[in-house]
Parts: structure tokens; sequence; C-alpha cells
């Protein structure tokens, strides 16, 4: 029985996301795709000018890798729905992540105004995989919205600190099961993702780590490898922690004895 | 003539369409994506996209982003 | 290391922990702060440092600031202005050299650098930079507005001291000397709609430490107050004009990167810039330790790029003299990624 990810009717059979952003090089971008197996890439889009030479991303990007356009830059709801419409105009498929972040200093997402973009853009026939601040209402409110995913956040952008967010997380994936969690920002290190897969997230989205690491391709495999092993741990149901240690032979088993 | 691109207040000639325009600058044109008064150009429609006073071009490209 | 410094966290400092760190010269402590904002660069901003050039389109300036080159009553300093066209061309010498982020200054003199006048040079600015930021006298906020709406991208805006005592007696005269105008300006220009604020102040005129106290106390007041906003930071050390008898406290280089380190871990996403004040040999060393942006192949006189001439010298003296190119070649060898264009946002007006 194949594990396959199932996102608006669309099939992955690679669990760990890829970002593109701080990649130097787009060949290395390009070689952590391939070595990592990833099957989906956020890109953002970005005025540019008349004497920009730099060079194409999306020719860096292997075919048949689902491209997400990511609405960063935008403030507000207004300013993402803009950023994916024209992204779909431009005739780059409809799958969205709708990031919106109103703050320089942690760069965290504005729930309410990720709620308002995700109806609107639902509505008007996107693919919409919201990044959010773990909170199970707003959660709920973006599935009723027509999210196709939640992303709830790890920790902050860029900190590389892992699953600080873990047990707000362990909610939506005990709460939400119309759709699949996507456990996206902070993730540092591959046992990070592997964590956020043993706990029984759908996907990892990670961009820093890989495009910081002095080898990208070789950290992109090593990452794909961590989801890989933390998801067949969730599959091979490991034994849940429990709040209280449990003996072996249960207190309990006095009562039924013959 | 006057129009906005970017934001930003440009003079250019009368008659400019938009494949000249894009044409013009060092940039590789498959990346670039036209918005001309908020409706995206499709680059075979660019010879045919004659600009006129006060148009509003948003032009953009995707780059790397997580 | 010193007592008085002990439970420090460098990843979670606060205001206080500044206040003890700057009073300590401890050098333990110093090193482990280096190392500390040396890491948080990196992972923030990778290597990238972003290169930008200033270009001076007026000097005439009404105001009697004793410690700079266009204080109104100087015998010395030539004024001059750029008309449009030679601005346009001045614009052009400068894109040639590959610089494509652009700061435009004037002195303060709303008759001869009016709004308007800047405004319309921005514009011809925009033809040539992708990104255009200003360095000009405190403005209305519907001036900025007008600046935001006509595509400038950043306001830089110093408030020298913040010590109003000081601030008094080295500003003798002119709309300067109105302390509370400018130290508001950033509230009008965040109103405005522009996302780029870069604050500082000048290194010397009081004592450092209360001065980059205030600095930061205001720039966290302003961040909380204006999320969206981005500030950067600059520490511009005052370099001594000709005919200024003033006292003024040197700043060490010890002492500037502390500063530096401090400014990186109490702010960890901020740009902090670095002028051609400073010689190359400081300057390139003290890059890894928050330095994001810097700029070069400057002249801080009036224009100066159509026509170099040896001694670019204008507002103050330009210690790093290297091209646009030798810059960039140092920051390459350095191990170093020099953009030179930032992509802008794709904002609604």
């Amino acid at each position: 029985m194949e594990d396959k990810l199932l996102i608006a009717g669309r099939e992955f059979t690679s669990r760990f996301f890829l970002g593109t952003g701080k990649f130097g090089n787009k060949e290395a971008m390009k070689q952590a795709i391939v070595t990592s197996g990833s099957q989906l890439v956020t890109v953002a889009l970005r005025r540019i000018d008349l004497e920009d030479t730099e060079e194409n991303i999306l020719s860096f990007i292997p075919e048949n890798t689902t491209i997400m356009v990511n609405t960063s830059g935008a403030r507000n709801a207004d300013e993402a729905v803009r950023i994916a419409r024209i992204a779909r105009e431009a005739g780059y498929g409809d799958w969205i992540k709708i990031e919106v972040i109103n703050d320089s200093r942690y760069l965290l997402p504005d729930n309410q105004e990720t709620v308002k973009a995700t109806k609107i853009l639902s509505a008007d026939g996107f693919t919409v995989l919201p990044y959010m601040n773990p909170d199970l209402y707003v959660a709920k409110a973006l599935v009723e919205a027509g999210a196709a995913a939640v992303m709830p956040l790890g920790s902050l952008i860029g900190s590389n600190q892992g699953l600080r967010m873990r047990a707000l997380i362990e909610v939506l994936i005990e709460e939400i099961n119309e759709v699949p969690i996507v456990v996206d920002a902070g993730i540092g290190r591959p046992s990070h993702a592997a964590e956020a897969m043993e706990i029984g997230a759908d996907a990892v989205l990670a961009n820093t780590a890989v495009a910081d690491a002095e080898d990208p391709p070789l950290m992109a495999a090593a990452f794909a490898r961590g989801v890989e092993a933390g998801r067949l741990a969730y599959l091979a149901r490991m034994g849940k922690e429990r709040a209280v240690a449990r003996a072996s032979s249960p207190l309990t088993g006095f009562l039924y004895d013959e | 003539m006057k129009i906005t691109v970017n934001g930003r207040q440009m003079e250019i000639a009368e008659g400019m369409d938009l494949h000249r325009l894009v044409y013009s600058g060092k940039a590789n044109p498959e990346r670039v994506i036209l918005v001309l008064n908020d409706g995206v150009v499709k680059s075979d429609q660019w010879p045919l996209t004659v600009l006129t006073e006060g148009d509003r071009i948003e032009m953009v490209s995707f780059v790397g982003g997580g | 290391m010193n007592k008085g410094l002990s439970g420090i966290d460098l990843a979670h400092l606060t205001i206080d922990d500044i206040r003890r760190i700057f009073s300590y010269d401890d050098r333990e402590l110093l090193e482990e702060m280096a190392h500390a904002a040396r890491e948080l660069t990196r992972r923030q901003f990778g290597r990238a440092i972003s290169l930008y050039a200033p270009l001076y389109i007026a000097n005439y300036c009404q105001n009697e600031c004793v410690y700079c080159g266009f204080h109104a009553s100087s015998k010395t300093m030539p004024r001059s202005k750029l008309t449009m066209e030679e601005i346009d061309r001045e614009c052009s010498a400068l894109a040639a050299t590959g610089v494509r982020s652009c700061l435009i200054l004037t002195g303060e003199s709303r008759f001869h650098s009016s709004p308007q006048y800047i405004r319309d040079a921005c514009i011809i600015a925009g033809r040539y930079f992708p990104y255009v930021a200003v360095e000009v006298y405190p403005l209305e906020e519907h001036e900025y507005r007008e600046l935001y709406l006509a595509g400038v991208d950043g306001v830089t805006l110093y408030q020298e001291t913040y010590d109003r005592a000081r601030y008094d007696e080295l500003h003798l005269a002119g709309p300067k000397k109105v302390y509370d105008y400018r130290v508001e300006a950033p509230d009008r220009i965040a109103r405005s709609g522009m996302r780029h604020i870069s604050m500082g102040v000048l290194l010397g005129l009081t004592d450092w430490r209360q001065d980059i106290l205030a600095l930061f106390q205001h720039v966290r007041h302003l961040e909380r107050k204006y999320p969206g906003v981005e500030f950067g930071l600059a520490f511009p050390r005052l370099r001594r004009v000709v005919d200024d008898e003033h006292n003024y406290i040197e700043v060490s280089d010890k002492e500037m990167l502390k500063i530096i380190c401090a400014a990186r871990l109490f702010f960890p996403r901020a740009g902090i810039s670095m002028s051609t004040r400073e010689l190359p040999t400081f300057r390139d060393r003290i890059i890894e330790f928050g330095v994001t942006k810097i700029s070069a192949g400057s002249s801080t006189r009036v224009g100066g790029y159509v026509e170099r001439s040896e001694y670019d010298d204008g507002q103050f003296q330009v210690f790093d003299p290297r091209s646009f190119d030798e810059v960039k070649a140092m920051l390459i060898e350095k191990g170093f990624d020099p953009v030179v264009t930032d992509w802008r946002n794709i904002v609604n007006n």
C-alpha cells in the first residue's frame, strides 16, 4: 500500500516541500529539488527592473514539479489576492501559498487577513494553502473558507528552532481532519522534520535550512530522509507518549482475575 | 508621454508597444510578466499592445521564495 | 566575566541588558557578542551585502550645525544645485558604474531644495535605479506621501543626538534647531506609507552609550507602533570639519564593534548600513558582525559622477575611495555575496 499525500486531488509521493528562497546558486537549488525528490516548491513574485539580468528561476525547476506561488510581500488580504491573480493570469497554475505578514520584526503571519484572502481566492477557484500561526479556531475558519491544506508555522521564519509550536500543532493534527497539515517555517534540521512527521503532520516545508547549508543538495536529501523516517515511524504506530508511565503488569488486572 | 512602471513615472515615445518596452532592456523577456492596468498581457500580445498616456504597468517575475 | 553582566542572554536581550553591556568594557563578553552577532547575521541574511551610492543633488542649507561641512555660514563650501538635466546625467553616469540603489541627498533648504524639487529628482532617479531612497530634511506627512507615490522606496533620517541640551547646543540656527519636529518625523514617514526607514545617531556628539540606548528605544517603540515598516540602522562616526572647535567624544573601533553587535542582537532582522566615512580596513573587517548594506564608489559633493574628481569630498570626507567594482570584488573575495538590487514588493498604492 503506497502512502500517498493527496492535496486538492493531486497526489504526492514525497512529503517534503522545498522553498526556493535564499539560494545563492540556482543550479544548487535545482540539485536540491532533484536529490530530495521534492515534488512541490514555492516561489515568490516581485517587481523586476528592465536591466535585471537574473536567470529565469522557473527554468531551474524540474518539469512536473508543482509550483506554488507564495504571496510574500503582501501585508493584507487585498495585496495577497492581487499577487495570486497575477500569478494565475500569467499562466502559472493556481496553487497559492497565502503568506500575509505585516510584521518586520518577527515575520508572524496575520491570521485574520489570511482567512479573508483564503475566502476570496478559494471562491475564485484557487487551490489555497494558507500559512498561519497555529490557532485551532483560525484553522477551522480556514478549512471552512476552502483551504486545501493548512500550514502552521513550526517556529519563527528563519529561526531554525524546530517545533516550538509543537503542542499547538498537535492540537491541529488531532482536530483538523478535513485537510492535510503541512508544517512550515522554522524547520532547521532533518530531525525537526522527522519530529513533525512523527506527531502526525502530513508534510513539511523547509527553505532556509537547506539554502543556508554548505551543501544544499546534500542537506535537501537529508531532509527528505528525515521526513520519510518520521512518516514511517508514525505509520508504524510508535507507542504514544503517556503522561504517566505504565508498568507492564496492569494495576487493574486484579479486577479481571477469574 | 508619461506612463507608470512599477510605481515609477517613466517617459516613453508615442506609439511604444509592450514588446519594444520589454526588449529595450537587458532582462530576459521569458521571465517577464506584464500587468497593464490590472490585466496580465501575454507575451504574444505584446507587439499588438500600444501604450497610451497614463498607463500603469507592473513588470514582475518569479523569484526564489519560501 | 564581570559580575555585573551575569544573567545576560544574548539571544533575548532587553534594553536593560544593553545598558549593562555598555557600562562594562568586558573583553570576554565582546568576544561572545561578536560570535553571536556573526552567526545571527549569517542566518538572517546569508552572506548578502547590499550596495548603494549617494547622490547629492544640492547642498544649499539654512542650518547652522556646527559639525557639518554644509553649515550655512561656511566660508569655504561652494554651493550648488543640480538642474533636472544635470540630475539625469549624474544618474546615468552613476548607473553606468553598476549601482542599482541610489540615496538622494540635499541640505536643508525649502527654498532651494523644495519637496517638489526632491520629488522630481526622485522620479528621474527612478528611471535609472530600481531602488531609490532619500536623506533630506524632515518633511510633512503629505510630502512624504508624495514621495512614496512617486516611487521612493525609503527614507533615511538621523536624529544626530537624542540629548536635547546637546542637540540645542550644536544646532545653532535654522529649522533643524527644532528637536521635536525631527524626532517625530519617523512617525510621519511611517504613516505616509513608506516601508523602509533608516535611523541613526552621529557618534561623537555626546556619550555614545546614552545616544545608542535612546536610539534603540526609539526604534523599538516604532517597530511596535508600525509593525509593517522595516527599520534600518546606521552609526556614522563624526569626522571633524575644518572650522569646528567643539569637544567631541571619539568612539573607538572597539566601541563601534560593540555597538554593531548589540544592534544586530537587539534587532535581528534590521538592516545595518555603513558609509564611506569609515576606512576600508575597518569597514571590511566589521561587515560580518552585522552590517548588511554599504555604500561604494561614493561622491559626497554635489553630483560628482559625471566628472569624477580625485578629492570627492563634500559633506564629509570619503575615507573609502574604492570604486563600485573594487568594493564588489573585495566582498566576493571575502566570501560575501554583493547584492546590487533588492527586489521590490508588488504593492497596492
